[in-house]
């Protein structure tokens, strides 16, 4: 399966299923596009109809491309069949029951009142409540006990707002570094915060312990204080922005994002990167909406547009900081091509509902962060563990081959098949796709790509 | 003319000999949040 783009001036020849990527000159690139519709001799012809305005487009020449092209083949880089679909439950299954991420709930309660809260401003549409230590010291003691052999534990600290049951976070991570000896695992924390209670104990114990720290800002003030308010109405920014500057400062090389929300009220949400680069952040991410589609936060077709195109123009602004030497990252173009993940890993889902569960502050299990609080996704609980075994073999079976849509599709081995709760909330099944997502997925990934092409053309380097 | 420079991947049929040890990092867990993506993850195998 190959897919064939053309992107601010680069022929783009993926081969799915091998992973290479062609950067190819035009004659190529439309000979591989006919390739296998008709032989070699039917498309040399056309291709000296084509290009007869070229003098370098001669027979000879072609003869050498025909060359190169079945030099590609042989070498299993190009039109490389399918094989992997048998292998796409297997890790799964081989995986058995073993658990190795948590996303601790530790608050379901919050001090913004964001309007776009997919948590209903971290309620997660039950009342608020706080995790008791007891309660999360169980769900670390039930990770281990669930680890198998895996060695790197990952535990979230989430909520609501995690910053407002700091003492339970503080003792869970003491804990969690006594067990980790005795068990031979490796925490990984990570905690992500509104920014509204951080100070210098918090800074401080976070860039100790935690792995990475997900600081949620949307950019532009104007952009920010409109959904990210708190209960008197009133925008958090001017509040949060010194905190995370600060906080970031301090974390040294130790890995963050600031993370964004764009909605309908910010598709050019690029603006709000460049804001974000010009208060000195450089780690950035920043998302889609998850929100229904009636919701005046939501992105309309036209939106989708939109943020299409602002893919673009932030993939370029990439390459032309980069060039200036002020690099910058963007969660979505971050592609590892060397030592990314193996296939097993691209073809089996996120792991929501078996390896990755969500724990509630008292305890119920759910497959992920996003079903907090459906009821008829509730796994178990950290006491009894999983006991809707039918709906943990719902989520195992999850892959980037479960679903028809995703059979032909060129971006399954960079999505493992997308993200099951998005594709509940647009479909109303787990097996369903939410195709704005597909489709801005596939735009991420096509820019992606395009920058390590850039950065790796030695004539726009000169 | 360079008609074609391939840029330097992992080859995806050779990850399924050795790869799926699973020590990498949960696809959503501590980042995005709301998207499934696996091609950011960093392979963890020492093994290989």
């Amino acid at each position: 399966m190959l897919h064939q783009y053309k992107l601010n001036g680069y022929n783009i020849v993926l081969d799915t299923c091998s992973g290479a990527i062609h950067i190819v000159d035009e004659v190529i690139y439309d000979m591989i596009a006919l390739w296998q519709e008709k032989d070699e001799e039917t498309i040399m012809n056309e291709m000296l109809e084509k290009y007869s305005h070229r003098d370098d487009v001669t027979k000879e020449e072609l003869i050498l491309c025909c060359e190169d092209i079945n030099g590609l083949i042989k070498a299993g880089k190009l039109f490389t069949p399918d094989t992997f679909e048998d292998k796409a439950g297997t890790f799964k299954e081989r995986s058995g029951n073993v658990i190795k991420a948590l996303c601790l709930h530790v608050a379901h309660t919050c001090n913004l009142n964001c309007s776009y809260c997919f948590a209903s401003q971290g309620k997660y549409h039950g009342e608020r409540a706080v995790m008791s230590f007891e309660v999360g010291k169980r769900a670390l003691d039930f990770l281990i006990e669930n680890s198998g052999t895996r060695r790197n534990l990952e535990v979230d600290f989430f909520g609501g707002e995690p910053l407002m049951n700091w003492d339970v976070v503080k003792d869970l991570v003491k804990y969690a570094r006594e067990q980790e000896k005795i068990h031979n695992k490796n925490f990984r924390f990570t905690l992500t915060t509104n920014g509204m209670l951080i100070d210098d104990e918090v800074i401080e114990f976070s860039n100790k312990e935690m792995s990475n720290v997900v600081l949620s800002l949307d950019g532009r003030k104007e952009i920010h204080d409109l959904k990210r308010v708190d209960y008197a109405g009133n925008g958090s920014y001017e509040r949060i922005v010194p905190k995370f500057q600060k906080f970031v400062k301090e974390r040294g090389d130790k890995s963050y994002y600031m993370r964004g929300t764009f909605t309908h009220a910010n598709p050019d949400f690029t603006k709000d990167i460049l804001h974000m680069l010009d208060l000195g952040f450089t780690e950035l991410s920043m998302e889609p909406v998850v929100c229904a589609p009636d919701d005046e936060a939501a992105l309309t077709p036209e939106d989708i547009e939109i943020v299409k195109n602002e893919y673009e123009i932030l993939a370029n602004e990439m390459i032309r900081r980069y060039d200036e030497g002020r690099p910058f990252t963007f969660y979505h173009y971050m592609l590892d091509l060397t030592s990314g993940p193996c296939v097993y890993k691209r073809i089996s889902g996120c792991g929501s509902g078996t390896e990755y569960m969500a724990v509630t502050p008292w305890g119920d299990l759910y497959p992920c962060h996003q079903f907090v609080g459906e009821e008829e996704y509730k796994l178990g609980d950290i006491y009894s563990g999983v006991t809707n075994d039918a709906l943990r073999e719902d989520f195992r079976s999850c892959n980037a081959y479960s679903r028809e849509e995703c059979k032909d599709c060129w971006a399954k081995l960079y999505c493992s098949g997308g993200c099951a709760a998005n594709a509940y909330h647009a479909s109303g099944s787990i097996r369903g796709i939410y195709e704005p997502g597909c489709e801005l997925f596939k735009k991420r990934i096509e820019c992606a790509i395009m920058i390590k092409a850039a950065l790796d053309d030695d004539k726009r380097k000169k | 003319m360079e008609r074609i420079k391939t840029l330097e991947t992992r080859d995806l049929c050779e990850s399924a000999v050795n790869g799926g040890c699973g020590e990498c990092q949960t696809s959503c867990q501590s980042a995005c949040k709301t998207s499934c993506g696996v091609a950011n993850q960093v392979c963890e195998n020492t093994e290989e």
